[in-house]
């Protein structure tokens, strides 16, 4: 829109850049201070704080987890694997049903959605939960208790219903007319139709898995190998972690621990993956989340 | 929608026409099957005297104890004020910021400059709560916290954020609002987007500036995203965010608990940190069908008044 600036709109166009810069400082800022932080030198930081740029440099912190990553490579794995499988299983799922919700001509389609749907409204609650994973299903100290319950939400499966709706029934008709039937219809036809979905889907379903603590904080307090986030967690939190954590390295296990410095480059270590792939998946999200907002 | 040949079938000749769809969809019915119905009739035990070991049934039925524990020791009150109070300053105070954000990014001419400040905003969604927890401590806390030693610095007194309840709820709503504003905004600036630029160039030729578009187009046609987003929102306003106040507060801070405990942190708290399972899936009930019944009411109000925005 070529306009003529007036001067009213001028000055909104600087108040807009200006604050929007200022918003922009203050979102990217407490990264920034982390990341410096994790290559400050402890001292320095416990007299001064941290700040936004490395006070002092150190590589220390890190040298220490490299020295015994074991407890670090061990969670990275597992939530890869928790990731990679948790998608793939996820979005099959979510998509076939995403599928079948999207077909016109599936009378009960809206009923079996109010009874996803229901399960947002009203829920048995934490304890009940609790109870029903551990003592009946046995799910403690098993890494399907992270698995199992992030494999689909209902506002994924709306989400995926509402990328497949974008697709013409007449294509679902065409493969009816070479007699196909309706699982080989999504999988050959819908399926390679749909990838925008996919990709969106998948990618809400993979921030999940790897964000999750939760669930791994609940079921998966006993394993030696802990998903990230949660591995994130006890460093943090539990002093004894830290030092567990590095039972065996080859630094001397005293107060000269740098544990402030320890717990900034664990931080990085368990988001850089994210931040590190953000600008190139981010414009997924925001499709999603345009998608899902529209009501079905 | 038309309706289609062959609608007037009886309900099992649907069940075996459209069979493969069904069963296309039984993984995620069993799903909800297990993991959330099955567990239902579990919040029975929010009636009895549960231990563990004698499980949900062969525990001692003890009515509506549990529920009066809570009323009277004045928790129930506390638990519910403070939900209620922090969902109506996210609400309020992030659709403001919200639609603020979107229809700045808007102004700004710079198509790079708006991608990288709406991808840079949308950020902080992306980190786990145990980071958002993390990062606040990093800047909060009294011994190398960033704006303590400001402070320090200054050589004023530091501020003790983690021992004063009475700064918490602007430190949490803070926090929230720099989690989700650029998460929010982007259903705002869809819809900022979606509007019709043949309505700008009529008022550009009627000589409207900035504020009077922002004040007579675009807030008028954000009507309905707003409605439909408060609509949804009410429905949880009794539900609260584990992550953010379990671990921006710190598990079970007691200073901090009587502006910061929330339903949610109460409900995890009794149940793994006191093992009292009884008192914590009360509370839980309590949320579960108080929270059911505003939905309810809410999307009942909303159909007399405007039926396409209401949920269901």
């Amino acid at each position: 829109m070529a306009v003529k600036k007036d001067k009213v709109s001028l000055g909104v166009t600087i108040f807009a850049f200006a604050l929007m810069t200022a918003a922009s400082v203050v979102c990217l800022l407490p990264f920034v201070m982390m990341v410096s932080a994790s290559f400050s030198t402890e001292n320095i930081i416990m007299t001064k704080g941290i700040g936004v740029f490395p006070r002092g440099f150190s590589l220390r912190a890190y040298e220490i987890i490299m020295s015994m990553p074991k407890y670090m490579i061990g969670a990275y794995v597992v939530t890869v694997a928790l990731t990679v499988s948790g998608t793939l299983i996820g979005l099959f799922l979510i998509a076939m049903t995403g599928y079948s919700l999207a077909r016109p001509d599936f009378r009960i389609r809206n009923k079996i959605a109010f009874f996803f749907y229901f399960t947002t409204l009203f829920s048995a609650g934490l304890a009940p939960s609790y109870i029903w994973m551990v003592r009946y299903l046995g799910l403690k100290n098993n890494y399907l208790a992270v698995l199992l319950p992030l494999l689909m939400t209902p506002w994924l499966i709306i989400l995926m219903r509402n990328f497949m709706k974008s697709i013409p029934h007449e294509i679902t008709e065409s493969g009816k007319m070479d007699g196909a039937g309706d699982f080989r219809i999504f999988i050959s036809l819908i399926f390679p139709m749909v990838k925008p979905g996919l990709a969106t889907v998948g990618l809400f379903l993979a921030l999940s898995y790897w964000n999750d603590w939760y669930n791994a904080m609940l079921y998966l307090p006993n394993l030696d190998y802990k998903p990230l986030q949660y591995h994130l967690y006890r460093i943090v939190n539990e002093a004894a972690a830290l030092k567990n954590s590095l039972a065996g390295a080859n630094v001397v296990l005293t107060a000269s621990l740098p544990s402030t410095t320890l717990k900034m480059a664990t931080a990085v270590l368990a988001t850089g993956p994210i931040i590190l792939l953000y600008p190139f998946i981010q414009r997924f999200f925001i499709t999603g989340i345009v998608v899902g907002s529209v009501k079905g | 929608m038309k309706p289609l040949p062959g609608t007037n079938r009886g309900f099992f000749k649907e069940l075996s026409h459209s069979r493969t769809l069904i069963l296309m969809c039984l993984p995620a019915i069993l799903f909800f099957i297990v993991f959330c119905y099955i567990p239902m009739p579990g919040a029975y035990i929010a009636f009895t005297d549960f231990k563990y070991n004698q499980g949900i049934f062969g525990s001692r039925f003890v009515g509506f104890e549990n529920f009066r524990f809570l009323i009277i020791s004045g928790k129930l009150w506390q638990l519910t004020r403070n939900t209620i109070l922090y969902n109506v300053a996210f609400i309020v105070l992030g659709n403001i910021l919200q639609i603020f954000v979107a229809i700045l990014l808007n102004e700004v001419r710079l198509k790079w400059f708006k991608k990288i400040a709406q991808s840079v905003m949308f950020l902080p969604y992306f980190i786990s709560a145990v980071l958002v927890g993390f990062l606040s401590f990093s800047i909060l806390n009294y011994d190398y916290g960033f704006i303590p030693n400001l402070f320090k610095a200054l050589g004023a007194e530091a501020p003790k954020f983690y021992s004063n309840p009475r700064v918490w709820p602007l430190i949490i709503v803070l926090v929230n609002l720099w989690q989700t504003t650029g998460y929010g905004s982007i259903v705002y600036f869809a819809a900022i987007m979606g509007i019709d630029p043949t309505i700008y160039e009529a008022a550009e030729i009627d000589g409207a500036h900035a504020i009077q578009r922002i004040w007579y187009i675009i807030l008028p046609s954000l009507k309905n995203t707003v409605a439909v987003l408060i609509l949804f929102s009410i429905g949880g306003i009794l539900k609260g965010n584990f992550g953010l106040f379990y671990n921006v507060v710190g598990n079970g801070n007691p200073i901090l608990q009587p502006t910061t405990d929330i339903i949610e942190t109460f409900v995890y708290r009794a149940l793994m940190n006191q093992f009292n399972f009884s008192s914590s899936a009360a509370a839980g009930l309590y949320q579960s069908v108080v929270g059911f019944a505003i939905v309810m009411t809410a999307n009942w109000i909303v159909k007399r008044i405007e039926p396409e925005y209401a949920l269901f």
